[in-house]
């Protein structure tokens, strides 16, 4: 956005969108091979990506792309079909070519053979050899015959529409001029009678002369060179006074770009950038404007003399509180991105499990405009692909048994978001054979992550699939059932403060449903007092709030279970939990947080209110904390610690489970 | 008075290189993302020079080429496109559409400036 900006990172990002572009495209070719806007767009992309990326040193990307081009554009003359093959060749030309982007300018012999591999593959699905040459060899000038110092002549006349095409023949006679001291004639005798005298067309031809003395260092082709734009259509001699003319008909030289491209720099950390809509900067830029009025009315009454009117300064107050509101939510919507960008790359993935497992699957999208924290999106990538796979490789079945279970034949996965107060829902669903509940708890039982025949409710039964090590896959294949998958995508999850949920049905198909928060910035809290300290709650996990009943206050009993409306809730006394040298109050509150499936109560002091937290993460020394997630200044300027609900949750769950005490009814989803 | 130059790119990276070279040797610049940004942005200013890709959507710089041509007030205006050696025959087309010059790419910055210095004269 400013101009200290620079053009190669610039480029970096804008190949990575033209090879989204190209990938897009290709696989909408897929469906429909004859489409004249899809071969476009695929040609008009790799064509950008070779001429820039030439532009900024990515001479091997160039020289790569030039025959993906190459292949494209014979498709777009018709020359060739776009056939599968030839699509399935560009897509992995395509991964290659994000690999050149990332290797830079660096030369890496691996890559070069992968890169020789592609084209021969690409060579024969378009059934030509590629032109190879014609990127490689940049015509070489011609050798100008040596010629005797004699000064020059030169006289010329431009073509009939120059002017009009923006062509100056003051500037031609001002860079002629440079060349060397020159006499110029304008030939006026060459002028056509009036009324053939078109007066927007240039008529006039010029004699210039310089003497030999002054033409020592001038050579034909830097004369040539001051026509380059003309020289094909204009009528230029170029004589030595006294030697026969010649007409200069040569072909231009290829212009003076013999250089080479703009040294490529050294390749830093890639800067992170976000795209924002236009509209977007201007609502902020409306609010700060506001804001600034705002601000003056302030400044009015803070230098008003004698008495402040309490409504008015209440006034400004309240126009200052709901502008920076609007501030806030403007800015983090600047950092909003549509999960469309999330969602198309999992088209490619889709394109590439049908082809390693030989299923037939179809990929279904819903709701790709909901709007996503950029940094969430990014970080959602590979849990989602993890799931994907899973979902692919165990859940859908063979064609075969598809058939007998009365199936279509093409599996479906389907994607879609939605937004859901605070939270966005991106739920992956398939249509595939559901998760097995025998097999699932047979090897839960076999790893001892549950004691033999423990009675467990659906739910907490499926949620072993996220332990650590678990693994239900017979075989292990090449895509999934390594036994790292499920627990890993479920700790990324809840470092984007979202969980995660299964629900499956045998025989019919499971959904992985991830929740997640809008934005990891800003979040509303609820602040508690425990002893001496604040604490803010996420208030998005906050269910209910309630006092401890007396019998429980005393807090001698080991069993810390609450009656919540003929449900039992695990609670924790945070007085105790930090070790809180302050005595307790007499009357406590219990916050009955919840995620996910889990929910537990936390024993407070006081509870003091809502507030806006702008979180900032603890430094590297309390990185190994677990019962906080983050800090935020309150304000009067003191710190309050914002506990991490999911840590709590996990802790008390834990500490239930090693006590081996369970509600006898069944505490349902407490689990 | 400093000369105004529009660019005319679909590629930000290639636009922001003109950019930052072109208003390096002092000259004004003002971008555009493809042939019909680039037309209409030429309808409300006089650029001293334009410099177009040729290869872009919406409308490519050939068609724009022509249509700035047609208009009386843009007659004169100089404009460079910008090609690949791969595009000989587009060169002949862009040339005969009114185009005053071209570079090829890939180029540096004193290519482009020496070429823009060149159509705009002293």
């Amino acid at each position: 956005m400013s101009d200290g900006a620079d053009p190669v990172a610039a480029f970096r990002i804008e190949a990575g969108e033209l090879l989204d572009q190209v990938e897009r495209a290709l696989l909408d070719l897929t469906g429909a091979p004859a489409h004249r806007g899809l071969i476009d767009e695929v040609f008009r992309g790799l064509h950008t990506l070779k001429g820039s990326g030439a532009m900024f040193g990515f001479d091997a990307l160039a020289r790569f792309t030039h025959h993906c081009e190459s292949a494209f554009d014979r498709v777009r003359k018709g020359q060739a079909p776009a056939s599968r093959a030839l699509i399935d060749v560009v897509l992995s030309a395509r991964d290659h070519m994000q690999a050149l982007i990332d290797a830079g300018n660096s030369s890496d012999p691996a890559l070069d053979g992968a890169g020789e591999a592609i084209l021969a593959r690409l060579a024969s699905a378009v059934a030509t050899a590629p032109a190879a040459a014609a990127m490689d060899a940049a015509p070489a000038p011609e050798a100008a015959p040596p010629e005797a110092e004699a000064g020059w002549q030169i006289r010329f006349r431009l073509p009939e529409g120059a002017l009009a095409n923006g062509s100056n023949p003051l500037a031609l006679l001002d860079e002629l001029r440079d060349l060397g001291p020159c006499t110029v004639v304008c030939r006026m005798g060459e002028l056509p009678a009036l009324d053939a005298f078109a007066p927007a067309e240039c008529h006039a031809a010029w004699e210039v002369t310089w003497a030999a003395a002054d033409a020592g260092e001038i050579s034909r082709e830097a004369i040539e060179d001051v026509f380059l734009f003309l020289i094909d259509d204009m009528e230029l001699t170029i004589t030595r006074p006294g030697a026969p003319a010649a007409t200069a008909d040569a072909p231009p030289l290829p212009a003076d770009t013999a250089e080479g491209p703009a040294a490529p720099r050294p390749a830093g950390p890639p800067r992170e950038s976000v795209r924002v809509q236009a509209e977007r900067l201007d609502e902020l830029m409306n609010r700060v404007g506001e804001l600034v009025i705002a601000q003056s009315r302030l400044e009015l009454l803070a230098m008003a003399q004698g008495q402040v009117d309490a409504a008015s300064l209440r006034a400004v107050s309240e126009d200052i509180q709901r502008l920076s509101a609007e501030l806030r939510d403007t800015s983090m919507a600047l950092r909003m991105m549509p999960v469309a960008h999330l969602f198309g790359r999992f088209r490619r993935l889709i394109h590439d499990l049908a082809q390693e497992t030989g299923k037939s699957i179809e990929l279904v999208t819903d709701g790709e405009a909901t709007e996503v924290d950029k940094t969430v999106i990014e970080r959602l990538a590979d849990p989602m692909i993890h799931v994907i796979r899973n979902s692919c490789d165990h859940g859908l079945e063979p064609a075969g048994e598809r058939a007998a279970a009365g199936k279509p034949a093409t599996g479906r996965i389907v994607l879609s978001a939605r937004q859901a107060g605070g939270e966005v829902l991106i739920a992956i669903r398939d249509d595939g054979r559901g998760i097995n509940r025998a097999r699932v708890r047979a090897k839960a039982e076999a790893q001892g992550l549950i004691a033999p025949g423990a009675p467990l409710a659906d739910a907490e039964l499926l949620q072993m699939i996220f332990a650590p090590g678990f693994s239900t896959a017979a075989a292990i294949t090449n895509l999934s059932g390594r036994g790292v998958g499920m627990d890993v995508v479920k700790r990324s999850i809840e470092t984007l403060r979202g969980t995660i949920d299964i629900d499956s049905t045998e025989g019919d198909g499971t959904t992985i449903t991830l929740h997640l928060p809008l934005t990891l910035a800003i979040i509303e809290c609820m602040l508690v007092r425990v002893g001496a300290g604040r604490y803010a709650i996420p208030l998005s996990a906050v269910e209910e709030c309630l006092e401890l009943p007396a019998t429980e206050v005393a807090g001698t009993r080991r069993r810390n279970f609450l009656d919540v409306r003929g449900e039992l809730v695990p609670y924790l006394r945070l007085h105790d939990s930090f070790a809180s040298d302050h005595p307790a109050d007499l009357y406590q509150k219990v916050i009955v947080v919840a995620q996910g499936r889990g929910r537990v109560g936390l024993v407070v002091d006081q509870i003091l209110g809502n507030t806006q937290t702008v979180i900032k993460s603890l430094s590297r020394f309390h990185a190994g904390v677990s019962a906080f997630s983050g800090a935020t200044i309150l304000g009067d300027g003191s710190v309050a610690l914002i506990l991490d609900v999911g840590a709590l949750i996990a802790g008390a769950q834990k500490a239930r489970r090693t006590r081996g005490d369970r509600p006898a009814e069944s505490a349902g989803e407490a689990a | 008075m400093t000369a105004s130059i529009l660019t005319v790119d679909d590629s930000p990276s290639l636009r922001m290189a003109v950019r930052i070279a072109l208003t390096g040797a002092g000259y004004n610049v003002v971008e555009a993302g493809d042939g019909m940004e680039g037309l209409s942005k030429a309808g409300t200013q006089r650029f001293d020079l334009i410099i177009t890709d040729l290869n872009m959507p919406r409308m490519d710089g050939l068609t724009m080429i022509r249509e700035l041509r047609k208009s009386p007030t843009q007659t004169g205006v100089p404009i460079v496109f910008l090609t690949t050696e791969s595009e000989d025959g587009l060169k002949a087309e862009a040339k005969a559409a009114g185009a005053t010059g071209w570079l090829v790419k890939p180029f540096n910055a004193d290519q482009l400036v020496k070429v823009a210095r060149k159509v705009l004269g002293r």
